[in-house]
């Protein structure tokens, strides 16, 4: 009985500890974001980091992805001579769903598990009590330039992969399933709505939420050593990541709530 | 200056401080002794407010400190500066953008005025050529003297040293002890943890011993030195008590 009894209590007390401490510290972020200056340079850097630095694995993955559903949805619908959808298919799927998903998920990985891995070791060495000391916020200078950065880039990220994953979906289309590139490209023109994408880009900026807030709450909150650093590390990829899927669900409802209410 | 009265901080169910009562007047520099782990640099932190006690006073200019939030304390730490034990510099940062950070944030000079503050205050210290090195390359002891000249940039007026002269040769313990001192005389105050006796005889007008949750023992250095049984003189000497 306690065998189980116990990581189960101990699981839901972290989780309640969590949501708890991801409404503090998003309480602290805001008020902090409204009052007071802005460190424009750091939210640069950031951009760069989170951004700019994330672009070859963004696009890399969304490519592939498009090629990959370009070529299954294609051999799966020949059977029917369903092949002339697949640019509807692949389109309306990467806008609303893969391309913000995808990218978010990789970002998660990469930009989550960095700045929990950073500003965890930031706390072990004492920088982070440092900044306080130092008369300043470590919510002004490390939190809301990574939380900015994410919410400026995310959109943007998921609109290049919207992009790509179409294009490598129109490459396949040519090459494996003898469609025209140019019957391709205006197909997805026709099809594709504006609410599509705007569903799928809506999201966005919550994922962006999603990645960043964990991963400095996870940070933040080491107490001692390496290896919580790891642990912490650890943590912010997977809660993200699974606030992003289960996110991802809701917020789907949602926006077709809106839409048919528009 | 600074008053605390009846501290009491414990972490999970180890109790560090049982109530902790010490003053420090304006212009004073108390030497803070005692065993390591029996709580020292948890004091200075939450002199600053970097931690909380779980009960008890801590009055800086007049004002109890425990009581305000992380907004308000910010104000606080303009004035009191921490020299943190192992420096905490920012280790994406060049020594001289350490050092520039506390005058970027809180002055508004110009970047020729940051550049020469840094430089007179390396040179002070004999650490001038290191401007652009990064502390994961300069060696502890001079982490420690990085970190003990950014508490400084804001002319503070009070420090708190956490072993500034642990693990220093004796030329830079010597340039510390001057510097403590050149402070002192412009009216800084400050509270000095250290395990190094003769910097704490050179620099300091009184002690207090911290033992087992409490200050054990404390008195002015004339008193200090003349008693020879008491626990400061025997913790001192090695013995047991
Ligand atoms: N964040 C913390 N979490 C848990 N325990 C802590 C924490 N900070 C300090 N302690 C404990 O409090 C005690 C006092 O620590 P502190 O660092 O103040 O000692 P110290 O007197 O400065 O020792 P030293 O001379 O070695 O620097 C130690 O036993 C330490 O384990
Ligand atoms: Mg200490």
């Amino acid at each position: 009985m306690n065998y189980f009894a116990i990581p189960l209590l101990a699981f839901l007390i972290e989780t309640v500890t969590f949501i708890g401490g991801l409404g503090i510290l998003s309480h602290h972020v805001f008020r902090e974001t409204i009052s007071g200056k802005t460190y424009w340079k750091l939210i640069s850097e950031q951009i760069y980091q989170v951004g700019y630095r994330s672009l070859p694995l963004i696009l890399i993955t969304s490519g592939s992805i498009g090629m990959v559903m370009s070529l299954q949805f294609g051999l799966g619908l020949e059977k029917f001579g369903g092949k002339l959808y697949v640019p509807k298919l692949v389109a309306a799927t990467f806008l609303r769903e893969m391309g913000p998903m995808f990218t978010s998920l990789m970002l998660a990985a990469r930009v989550g598990a960095g700045i929990a891995s950073e500003i965890g070791s930031m706390v072990v060495t004492q920088q982070i009590d440092a900044i306080r000391a130092l008369g300043t916020s470590p919510i002004k200078k490390i939190v809301i330039p990574r939380v900015a950065a994410c919410l400026i880039v995310l959109p943007i990220l998921a609109t290049l992969s919207n992009i790509v994953g179409n294009f490598g979906g129109l490459i396949v289309g040519a090459t494996e399933l003898d469609l025209d590139p140019s019957f391709y490209y205006l197909k997805i023109m026709a099809t594709a709505s504006l609410e599509d994408y705007l569903s799928g880009f809506g999201k966005t900026f919550f994922f962006a939420n999603f990645i960043s807030l964990p991963a400095c709450y996870f940070g933040l909150n080491v107490k001692n050593g390496a290896k919580e650093v790891g642990i912490a590390t650890t943590k912010a990829v997977v809660v993200s990541s699974i606030m992003i899927l289960i996110g991802d669900f809701f917020l789907s409802k949602v926006f077709w709530m809106i839409a048919k209410w528009v | 200056m600074i008053e605390v009265i009846g501290f009491k901080k414990s972490f999970g169910t180890k109790q560090v401080h049982k109530g902790v009562t010490f003053d420090v007047k304006k212009g004073e520099c108390l030497g803070l002794i005692g065993g390591s782990g029996t709580g020292k640099s948890v004091i200075l932190r939450s002199l600053i407010g970097l931690e909380k006690p779980d009960s008890g006073k801590i009055i800086i200019d007049g004002v109890d400190i425990t009581k305000m939030n992380e907004r308000e304390l910010l104000e606080i730490r303009k004035k009191v500066a921490y020299a943190f034990q192992n420096g905490a510099l920012f280790d994406s940062m060049t020594v001289f953008e350490n050092l520039a950070y506390p005058l970027r944030e809180h002055f508004h000079l110009s970047e020729k005025e940051i550049k020469d503050r840094v430089h007179d205050q390396l040179a002070d210290f004999g650490l001038e050529g290191n401007e652009f090195v990064y502390p994961g390359n300069l060696s502890g002891g001079m982490q420690k003297r990085v970190g003990l000249v950014r508490a400084m940039m804001m002319n503070p007026q009070v420090i708190l040293y956490d072993e500034p002269t642990a693990g220093l040769d004796p030329f830079n313990t010597k340039k510390i002890q001057d510097l403590i001192l050149r402070l002192k005389s412009r009216g800084v105050t400050s509270i000095l943890v250290t395990h190094d006796m003769p910097t704490a005889n050179a620099v300091c007008d009184k002690m207090a011993m911290l033992s087992q949750g409490r200050i054990e023992a404390q008195g002015n250095m004339a008193q200090l030195n003349q008693d020879e049984r008491g626990a400061i003189a025997k913790f001192i000497s090695g013995e047991e008590f």
